[in-house]
């Protein structure tokens, strides 16, 4: 079949380094002893802990309530006993820790049970047992998903668009996946189009990855409503308004959700985990990630119990073997630089980079030289060399009007800078500032 | 870990692409261009470059060393602008020449208005303007190619009937590889397309403002000056290619906006169209992107992108 690849205006082409991990298939992680469960993994409230030290838990248990709607349920990853409950370090910043020691039996908690035929399982139930089973974006952002299923009643959706472009430099999770487990991939789509009553799916992959793209052309071939999208490989072809946009030819407006569009976009990993939900009743207690980088002896796609220190992670790909200069919780666009490795492994970690200290090291920024690049390559078409500028300044008024606010946070700016000005560094400020002042008004 | 490491903010991946090696990047794509004008007008032509870019890389180690900033000499802006200024010059200018331009763009038009990136005006254009209005007589000293020199007339001031002269139009063939009279650099159409290609290959120019301001005067010469034969003239001949590929792109001089940018590439084929058909010089290309390099903040301003997916400007 050949298909065209679809893109949108802008945009990047940073260096791929997916060679270390893309044909190394996905494993699973050695059975942690101790898990450091956070109770706060998503965007949205954080959850109550509802276990005690002491307490035994089993695998899928139940241990932090969400008590919001915009919040998901955390439940254990392995059978063991609570040691302590306690604030710790986590790759997003300090909160609140379920810490669980193995007894190393795997006992299943009893309320995990497959969910059934989907034909009989109802919209709402789908949504329900969608928020039960706690699941999250995992590509990175963990937004709960269940709140993405419910639009209010005068949005009509058309389409789910699944997020396969994996266009973060580095990380194979995702194209893993699809080359190993596209079933799944395609399970999951059925039941979230199904929880949004639509009858079209796309699933979106860049075309450097032919062998994913022919995988998932294979396994929706006797499925008419959904068509695997081929991408052009272009930074940040993954960011959800991109994505739709070269998808189905829509513009969500400037400030606006999918939704407003008729959309909802969800990543590849999200529906798998969907899947394993209804097919075994297993809430989202684990994740694949790509632990990659110049400073990894072995660079692995593993499947990682939630909970489980990236120190041991990093351990069973032959751990560093250069002095360590940065550990990025996801890909080096976007992803988060963290202080130390004792922190626990989240729902949205995609990946695990670490690089040495010469890749870790930034270049000096020079002054700007007006190249006019970040103007043409910014996604969103904003002008990053006036809004850094002005933030700087502490113009943070006039940084508004130049829709500071509507950045992406996507780093093709500063990435692009031949000054290598840190562009989005001082963006995010003037965003922090404006939104701040917002608030302050009201 | 018992040391903490440091948690810098996204992006962590940069470009291997510098100021230095964009500057490179046009030495480079002018290196044709150069050993054409030593080849057409020999030691004249080496003599009058170096003298430029020395002047030019000394002027900046001077000034920042007295204002006591970072030398930034080894960035090679200054080198593309004395290289620059050397294309403009013609090759029987005295050696004093490069040496008061470059030290004038470099002095007055790029580091008065606090360095690389904050001059309005092109600096090797402004300093040209500068010659050309202080020397008016050294500046138009056309020679012809090849070691006699002997003066000559440039096709742009022939078609013109600007200076009295009974020569004959070059060639077509002769004006596209560059055997005529005129500044060092700006003869050979040929060579400076050839690296202009190599800039919009390496993406350190886009294709607007070339494409455009060639592009514009294309059409109004050929509608408003001999149709075709006029306009090859008027493409080949005098400075427009080495205007719109090197010097209406100045990074500082010219919008960042890309709307803005065609509507400066545009002024531009328009300015130096109007300059050549209608006013009394036969040239046209330094005054045009002058102009336009003066216009170019107010142009930026009405010109920011609308944001993806706004619906309505600052609605
Ligand atoms: S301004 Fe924001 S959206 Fe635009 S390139 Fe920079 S980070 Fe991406
Ligand atoms: S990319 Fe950097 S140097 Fe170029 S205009 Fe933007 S901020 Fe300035």
């Amino acid at each position: 079949m050949s298909q065209k690849s679809v893109t949108f205006k802008g945009g990047i082409h940073p260096p791929h380094f997916k060679k270390m991990t893309e044909n190394v298939p996905i494993e699973r992680a050695e059975e942690p002893s101790l898990v450091i469960i956070p109770m706060q993994q998503h965007i949205g409230a954080p959850c109550e802990p509802i276990v005690k030290p002491g307490d035994k838990v089993k695998v899928g248990q139940k241990i932090g309530e969400a008590k919001a709607f915009v919040s998901a349920p955390i439940h254990s990853s392995i059978a063991g006993t609570v040691k302590k409950v306690a604030e710790s370090n986590t790759p997003t910043g300090k909160a609140v820790c379920v810490f669980i020691e193995s007894d190393g039996t795997n006992e299943v908690c009893e309320s995990v049970q497959p969910k059934g035929d989907l034909e009989n399982i109802s919209k709402e139930e789908i949504i329900s047992i969608i928020k039960e089973a706690g699941i999250t974006g995992m590509g990175g952002a963990g937004f709960p998903t269940h709140v993405k299923l419910s639009p209010p009643p005068d949005k009509t959706i058309d389409y789910v668009v699944l997020n396969g472009a994996e266009c973060e430099p580095y990380l194979t999770a995702d194209h893993r996946l699809m080359l190993e487990h596209p079933e799944k991939v395609v399970f999951g789509l059925k039941v979230l189009m199904k929880a949004v009553g639509v009858t079209k799916g796309f699933i979106g992959i860049e075309n450097n990855k032919p062998d994913a793209i022919e995988t998932m052309n294979k396994a929706v071939s006797s499925e008419s409503n959904i068509e695997v999208v081929v991408l052009q490989t272009k930074y940040p072809q993954g960011d959800e308004k991109r994505l739709i946009n070269a998808a189905t030819g829509r513009k969500v407006p400037n400030g606006g959700l999918p939704m407003d569009v008729g959309v909802v976009v969800n990543n590849v990993g999200t529906a798998a985990a969907i899947c394993d939900v209804f097919k075994t009743g297993m809430p989202l207690i684990e994740r694949i990630a790509t632990i990659t980088g110049s400073a990894i002896a072995k660079p692995r796609n593993l499947i990682i119990k939630v909970g489980t220190p990236f120190k041991d992670i990093i351990n069973q790909c032959g751990g560093y073997k250069e002095e360590v200069g940065k550990i990025i919780m996801g890909g080096p666009m976007m992803g988060l630089a963290q202080f130390t490795d004792e922190i626990p492994t989240i729902k949205g970690t995609s990946g695990i980079l670490v690089l040495d200290k010469e890749d870790a090291t930034l270049p000096e920024p020079q002054a700007c030289i007006r190249c006019g690049k970040c103007v043409n390559i910014c996604p969103v078409n904003l002008q990053p060399l006036i809004i850094s500028k002005l933030s700087l300044k502490g113009m943070y008024d006039e940084a508004e009007k130049f829709n500071a606010t509507s950045c992406i946070e996507c780093g093709s700016c500063s990435y692009i800078c031949p000054s290598k000005r840190p562009l989005l560094q001082a963006i995010r400020v003037a965003k922090k500032e404006i939104i701040a002042k917002r608030r302050a008004r009201g | 870990m018992e040391k903490l490491l440091i948690g810098s903010s996204s992006p962590h991946l940069r470009s291997n692409e510098t100021i230095q090696s964009i500057m490179l990047d046009v030495l480079i794509a002018l290196l044709p261009a150069t050993i054409a004008g030593v080849y057409f007008f020999r030691f004249n032509a080496v003599k009058l470059i170096v003298l430029a870019i020395a002047s030019a890389v000394a002027t900046e180690y001077i000034i920042q060393k007295l204002t006591k900033k970072p030398v930034t000499i080894r960035d090679l802006s200054a080198v593309v602008t004395g290289l620059l200024l050397a294309f403009n010059i013609p090759a029987s200018a005295p050696w004093w020449i490069p040496v008061i331009g470059s030290a004038f763009a470099i002095a007055i038009v790029k580091q008065a208005f606090g360095g690389l990136g904050h001059n309005f005006m092109n600096p090797a254009l402004g300093a040209r303007a500068m010659l050309l209005a202080s020397w008016p007589v050294i500046m138009t000293n056309w020679v012809t190619p090849g070691p006699d020199a002997v003066s000559t007339a440039t096709p742009l001031a022939i078609m013109k009937g600007a200076e009295a002269t009974n020569e004959a139009l070059p060639s077509l063939t002769n004006m596209f590889i560059g055997n005529i009279g005129g500044c060092i650099g700006e003869t050979s159409a040929a060579l400076l397309i050839l690296g202009g290609l190599y800039l919009l290959y390496k993406k350190v120019i886009n294709w607007r403002i070339p494409v455009v301001y060639i592009g514009t005067v294309a059409v109004l010469t050929f509608i408003l000056d001999g149709g075709f034969t006029g306009m090859s003239y008027h493409l080949f001949a005098g400075g427009l290619m080495i205007g719109a590929f090197y010097m209406a792109t100045d990074y500082a001089s010219s919008p960042v906006t890309p709307k803005g940018q065609l509507i400066f590439a545009f002024g531009c084929g328009l300015l130096t169209s109007i300059i050549r058909l209608y006013g009394g010089y036969p040239e046209g290309v330094s005054y045009s992107i002058l102009l336009m390099n003066v216009a170019t903040p107010i142009i930026d301003k009405f010109t920011s992108p609308k944001v993806f997916g706004e619906v309505k400007r600052n609605g």
